[in-house]
């Protein structure tokens, strides 16, 4: 067994990866305590830095298994949950930013703006996606589901992260160097998939006429 | 350093009810953040020394004009560190950043097109030009936050009598300073660069469009515009150009950067208008700078309150249209 091998498997390094990702909320505090360009406007600060760690974590839970693969350290495969429940929960603080200190709870309001501003719009339907993945990341969901139907609705998280470099992009003025740099990000990390499923699909005898079911490890060690 | 609420409080500081019953929904909330802050108190020694902009200087003489607004002044530091000035970077933090070693000197406006007495003026003899006033302005940014500045300058209009126009100029044309070895980071801005804006000539002379030198009693930081920019109150903040170098009279309507870059979002005249939305959000309210959270958002005025000088100028005009 190698030394990566046996830190990634070390409980302490979970907990530490576990703290590691809650250092965006201290970057975040210290801005708004000491950076008067934060301070200013703190609501957007907030918003936009939410948002931002929300994209970042996204990234992250994506890369997690092609790295697997490239690496060779298929127990990277222990922070997937997590990396991926930080992304609900960066992207809860950001919506909650929205709804109770930019809007005061005025859902009439954010409601027209869900449906006629394209940025809400896309922003909205992200987060009302990743809701459900967040809810069933839990053993007993995948258990309940059964592993082919738990990895199908957690595919959502492709479409969640193209819809998030959408929302990011129709937000900004003028400048799409950052939107641009998270839809590369995410392409590649996307097209990944879909080499690996070609490749997979072009393994197959041709002309079989009813495909073998995939092998299931369990359901996570799966794209 | 936190952020104070102003001392001189007005009637438009005042929370509507409406938003101060909504906010006791989370008034729990609040006790928490308020025991976060008094905590946070103790950090105090850790923040470290901002940095200061060391290349303003004190103007002294200024006559205080008459009109200000009663509303409390944003603090200077707000104004100084939040900034959009796309050629030294698009985020908000990047102007006070990137823009400390930008050289002003040996600066030259050049005012010319369809005038009788062409001029360039050294920065010197521009302020020298007319008296220099101080004016309290209210300033909206088409983004949806707002700012109140005192600014230090004259009417633009003293430079047409100066130069002046000749009955074919209808328009005029301003020029920013752009240079790819001071501003690098201006290719990626997205817009076009040198920083293009403009006025009808009614607008120019509209003793509200302010030549401006200085703010908070000193000359412009190099964030907010030095040596010597435009403010123009009644329209959002992108039309009140920075660094301006050249001043054209011109028959016909100019090119503005931000019209350019897209022409539905960002009309010709951008006066603000609370009734015409942004395609991507709403104009209806603003926020104040410098409130910190919770501070409401307030109604946006037509004109940003300044109707009763500008309006006029826009008599018969479909401002749905001609936004």
């Amino acid at each position: 067994m190698s030394a990566i091998n046996s830190i990634l498997i070390s409980k302490w390094t979970k907990v530490f990866v576990f703290l590691l990702c809650l250092a965006p909320v201290g970057f975040i505090a210290w801005d708004l305590y000491q950076n008067p360009t934060a301070q200013a406007d703190p609501t957007k600060f907030l918003e936009h830095a939410t948002g931002t760690w929300t994209i970042n974590f996204v990234v992250i839970t994506l890369a997690i298994t092609p790295l697997r693969k490239i690496l060779h350290q298929p127990q990277l495969i222990r922070f997937r949950r997590m990396v991926g429940l930080y992304a609900f929960f960066y992207v809860f603080l950001h919506f909650s930013t929205w709804v109770a200190i930019d809007h005061s709870f005025a859902w009439p309001e954010m409601w027209a703006d869900v449906l006629k501003r394209r940025f809400i719009t896309v922003g909205f339907s992200a987060f009302v996606l990743m809701a459900p993945l967040a809810l069933t990341s839990t053993a007993w969901w995948i258990r309940k589901l059964g592993g082919k139907n738990w990895q199908k609705l957690h595919r959502l998280i492709y479409v969640i992260a193209i819809l998030g470099v959408i929302h990011y992009a129709w937000l900004v003025k003028s400048d799409e160097t950052k939107p641009i740099i998270y839809g590369v990000l995410v392409g590649l990390l996307l097209a990944y998939r879909l080499g690996v499923w070609f490749v997979n699909r072009s393994k197959r005898a041709p002309g079989r006429a009813i495909a073998q079911p995939e092998k299931l490890e369990t359901a996570e060690t799966h794209i | 350093m936190l952020i104070k609420p102003g001392q001189d409080l007005t009637y438009a500081d005042v929370t509507p009810k409406s938003v101060y019953q909504g906010r006791r929904k989370f008034l729990a909330g609040m006790l928490a953040a308020a025991g976060a802050a008094a905590a946070w108190k103790g950090l105090d020694a850790l923040a470290p020394e901002s940095v200061e902009a060391s290349n303003t200087r004190p103007l002294t003489g200024l006559t205080k004009w008459p009109y200000s607004t009663t509303e409390a002044e944003t603090p200077e530091k707000i104004v100084t560190s939040y900034n959009n000035y796309y050629e030294f970077g698009t985020d908000k933090s990047d102007p006070a950043n990137n823009a400390q070693n930008f050289n002003t000197s040996n600066w030259s406006v050049s005012v010319g097109g369809e005038v009788a007495k062409p001029r360039t003026f050294s920065l010197d003899d521009l302020m020298k030009a007319a008296p220099l006033e101080e004016r309290i302005y209210r300033h909206r940014c088409v983004e949806g936050w707002s700012i109140v500045v005192p600014w230090i300058g004259y009417p633009l209009s003293n430079i047409a009598k100066i130069v002046q126009p000749t009955p074919k100029a209808k328009y005029v044309a301003f020029q920013s300073y752009y240079d790819q070895k001071q501003m690098p980071r201006g290719p990626f801005a997205g817009i076009q660069l040198p920083y293009l804006e403009g006025l009808r000539l009614d607008e120019f002379m509209n003793p509200l469009a302010l030549l401006t030198f200085g703010m908070y009693g000193e000359t412009l930081p190099n964030q907010d515009g030095a040596p010597v920019r435009v403010v123009l109150p009644w329209k959002y903040g992108f039309k009140s150009a920075k660094a301006l170098v050249k001043i054209t009279f011109v028959k016909d309507q100019p090119p503005t950067s931000w019209n350019l870059e897209s022409s539905v979002e960002y009309g010709f005249y951008s006066n603000v208008n609370p009734n015409v939305d942004h395609p991507r959000w709403s104009q209806k309210t603003e926020r104040r700078l410098g409130g910190g959270f919770f501070s409401p958002r307030i109604p946006t005025q037509m004109f940003n309150g300044y109707g009763d000088q500008v309006a006029s100028m826009y008599n018969g005009m479909d401002l749905r249209k001609d936004f």
